[in-house]
C-alpha cells in the first residue's frame, strides 16, 4: 500500500464520507414530523425538501435505515395493474425509476428484466387479456404472449410444470425491473439529509398528542417533539400507530415470506410469477436466485419464517424448473405485510386532522417508492390529496366505494 | 405455532386448520346505521394483542375459537363456541 494513502486515510481533514449525519437529540419542534425510515417515509422527506422547500423535517425510525419492509421484499418494479387508478399511479412509479440512480448519484442497479405473469388455465389468461388492454389503453407496455415466447425467455422452464399446470401463455410486461432496494432508502435518505433533513434512528413513536381532533405532538423514547404534522409511513406497525390516534382502518397484518437460493450462474433473465403455482423468482445481480410465495395465511405481528413456507415454495418451484433440486437455500426472512380488502393502499388525508397515511402496502409497496414520497410529500404540503392518490383514501370504505385492485402482487389472490 | 389444538380432535398440525380472523360482533343489520355497517364490514382491530378468533379444523369440518397471542404466536386456549356473549 502506498504510504501517501495511509497518511491520507489518517488525517482529521478528510473523513471517511457518511450517508448519514448523526443528531445527538432531537429538536423541540420541526414542521413535519414522518414516522418511519423506510423507502416511502424517506422519499417523502427527500421530496418535501427537494420540490416543496420544507427541510424542518425529522424522520423518526425504531429500529434502522430501511430495516423494515424496504429491506425485505423481492425488488420487483412494474406497473401492469388492474384498475385505470393502480395503473396510472404505479406507471408514473416505474418514471420515477428510470432517473433515480442519476437523481441520487449512487447506483441502484436498476435492472430492467421484463416481467412475465404466467397463466395456466383459461380464465388466468382472459384475466391476462383484461389487464393488457387496461394497460395499452393507459400507454403501459403490455401485451398477451404464448407459451413459446416464455420458452424462449426462460429456457429452463418446464412448461407443462410437472404436468400438471401447463402453461397456457403469459402477461409479458417489458419495463418490469428489480433494483436494489436497500440503497433505495440509502439514496433518498441521502439526498434528505444533505437538504436539512434529520434522520434519528432507534427513537421509538410512544405517542401522539391529539388535541380537539388535530396533531400536536408526538411522544418518543428520546422526549417530546411538537409539530403540527405527522405522516405515517410504517407498513406493518401502522396498527400500532394508529391506535395511538384512535382511527379505526380495515388494515390487517400478515406475514409475507422469501428465501434466497445460494449464488449461481446467470441463467434467469427476465422476472417470473405464477399465480396458480404462488411463485415468483428472479435472479439477483449477484447470482441468487429471489424467491417469494403467497402471504401466511393468519394474522401475526413478527418477522419469523417458517420451515412450511420453504417446503412449499421449493416444491412449486421445482415444477417450473426440475434443475434447480440441488441448489441449496441460503436465506429465508420475513415481512410484516398491511393488507386492505381490495388490495389496493390508503394513502392520504385522516379523520385527524394533520395525521397523514401512507399505508395499506400489504405485498406491493417497494415498487411504489418514488411515486408514494412525491405524492405524500404533496398532500402534506397541500393538507390535500394529490390527483393520483384520491382512489385510495380512507373514505373509501364508509362509503362503500373499494378500488379493486385485483392485479396487486399477482400471486395468491 | 405448529401444532394447534383442535377442542374435537386434540393436537394437529397448523396445516389441517383455517383462519377466520378475530370473533367480531354483528350490528343488527336492520337498526344499524350506514357508518356502523361499514365500520362492521370493513374495519379490523389491526393492533398486536391476544385475540379471540375464529378457526376451523378443515378436515373434520370443526369450527371453535382460539385465544391466540398475535405478536408472539402463541396459543393460550381453545375452546367451542358456546353462543352470544
Amino acid at each position: 500500500m502506498p504510504w501517501r494513502l495511509l497518511r491520507f486515510a489518517l488525517n482529521k481533514k478528510h473523513p471517511e464520507p457518511r450517508m448519514f449525519t448523526y443528531h445527538e437529540k432531537l429538536k423541540s419542534s420541526y414542521d413535519v414530523v414522518i414516522i418511519g425510515a423506510g423507502g416511502h417515509g424517506l422519499a417523502a422527506a427527500y421530496y418535501l425538501a427537494r420540490d416543496h422547500g420544507i427541510t424542518n423535517v425529522c424522520v423518526l425510525e425504531k429500529g434502522y435505515i430501511g430495516g423494515g419492509n424496504t429491506g425485505r421484499n423481492t425488488t420487483i418494479i412494474r406497473s401492469n395493474y388492474l384498475t385505470p387508478e393502480g395503473v396510472k399511479f404505479y406507471d408514473e412509479s416505474v418514471k420515477l425509476w428510470q432517473d433515480l440512480s442519476t437523481d441520487f448519484d449512487l447506483n441502484l442497479f436498476y435492472a430492467n428484466r421484463g416481467h412475465f405473469t404466467l397463466a395456466h388455465t383459461d380464465s388466468a389468461l382472459r384475466t391476462m387479456r383484461w389487464r393488457a388492454e387496461v394497460n395499452k389503453h393507459y400507454g403501459v407496455n403490455s401485451e398477451v404472449v404464448g407459451p413459446e415466447v416464455v420458452k424462449e425467455a426462460a429456457p429452463m422452464i418446464d412448461l407443462s410444470c410437472a404436468g400438471h399446470s401447463p402453461i397456457l401463455g403469459a402477461l409479458y410486461h417489458a419495463p418490469g425491473s428489480v433494483a436494489r432496494h436497500d440503497a433505495v432508502a440509502w439514496g433518498y435518505g441521502r439526498g434528505a439529509d444533505q437538504r436539512g433533513v434529520e434522520i434519528h434512528q432507534q427513537t421509538e413513536v410512544l405517542g401522539i398528542d391529539v388535541q380537539g381532533g388535530k396533531v400536536k405532538g408526538v411522544k418518543t423514547s428520546r422526549g417530546y417533539i411538537a409539530t403540527n404534522k405527522v405522516l405515517c409511513a410504517v407498513a406493518g406497525s401502522t396498527p400500532r400507530i394508529l391506535k395511538m390516534v384512535d382511527v379505526k382502518t380495515p388494515l390487517y397484518i400478515h406475514p409475507l415470506q422469501a428465501m434466497v437460493s445460494e449464488p449461481v450462474k446467470p441463467w434467469l433473465d427476465p422476472i417470473l410469477v405464477s399465480g396458480s403455482l404462488h411463485v415468483y423468482i428472479s435472479q439477483s445481480a449477484r447470482g441468487e436466485l429471489v424467491m417469494g410465495a403467497s402471504l401466511d395465511p393468519y394474522e401475526l405481528h413478527g418477522t419469523r419464517s417458517t420451515l412450511d413456507f420453504v417446503e412449499g415454495l421449493s416444491t412449486h418451484m421445482l415444477e417450473m424448473f426440475p434443475f434447480l433440486s440441488n441448489v441449496k437455500v441460503m436465506r429465508q426472512w420475513a415481512g410484516m405485510a398491511d393488507m386492505t380488502p381490495d388490495f389496493a393502499p390508503i394513502m392520504g388525508m385522516t379523520p385527524v386532522e394533520g395525521f397523514y397515511l401512507d399505508s395499506g402496502w400489504g405485498t406491493w409497496g417497494f415498487k411504489a417508492t418514488p411515486v408514494c414520497g412525491k405524492t405524500m410529500s404533496h398532500t402534506v404540503v397541500n393538507d390535500a390529496p394529490h390527483p393520483l392518490i384520491t382512489g385510495f383514501s380512507l373514505d373509501r370504505f364508509r362509503n362503500f366505494a373499494l378500488t379493486g385492485e385485483k392485479g396487486a402482487a399477482s400471486v395468491g389472490h | 405455532m405448529k401444532i394447534l389444538t383442535c377442542p374435537l380432535n386434540g393436537p394437529r398440525p397448523v396445516s389441517e386448520f383455517f383462519y377466520w380472523g378475530e370473533v367480531r360482533p354483528m350490528p343488527n343489520p336492520a337498526a344499524a346505521s350506514d357508518d356502523e355497517w361499514a365500520d362492521y364490514v370493513f374495519n379490523r382491530n389491526g393492533a398486536p394483542g391476544v385475540k379471540r378468533e375464529w378457526w376451523c379444523h378443515t378436515p373434520s369440518n370443526t369450527w371453535f375459537i382460539a385465544e391466540r397471542d398475535t405478536e408472539k404466536d402463541v396459543v393460550l386456549k381453545t375452546y367451542f363456541y358456546t353462543g352470544e356473549e
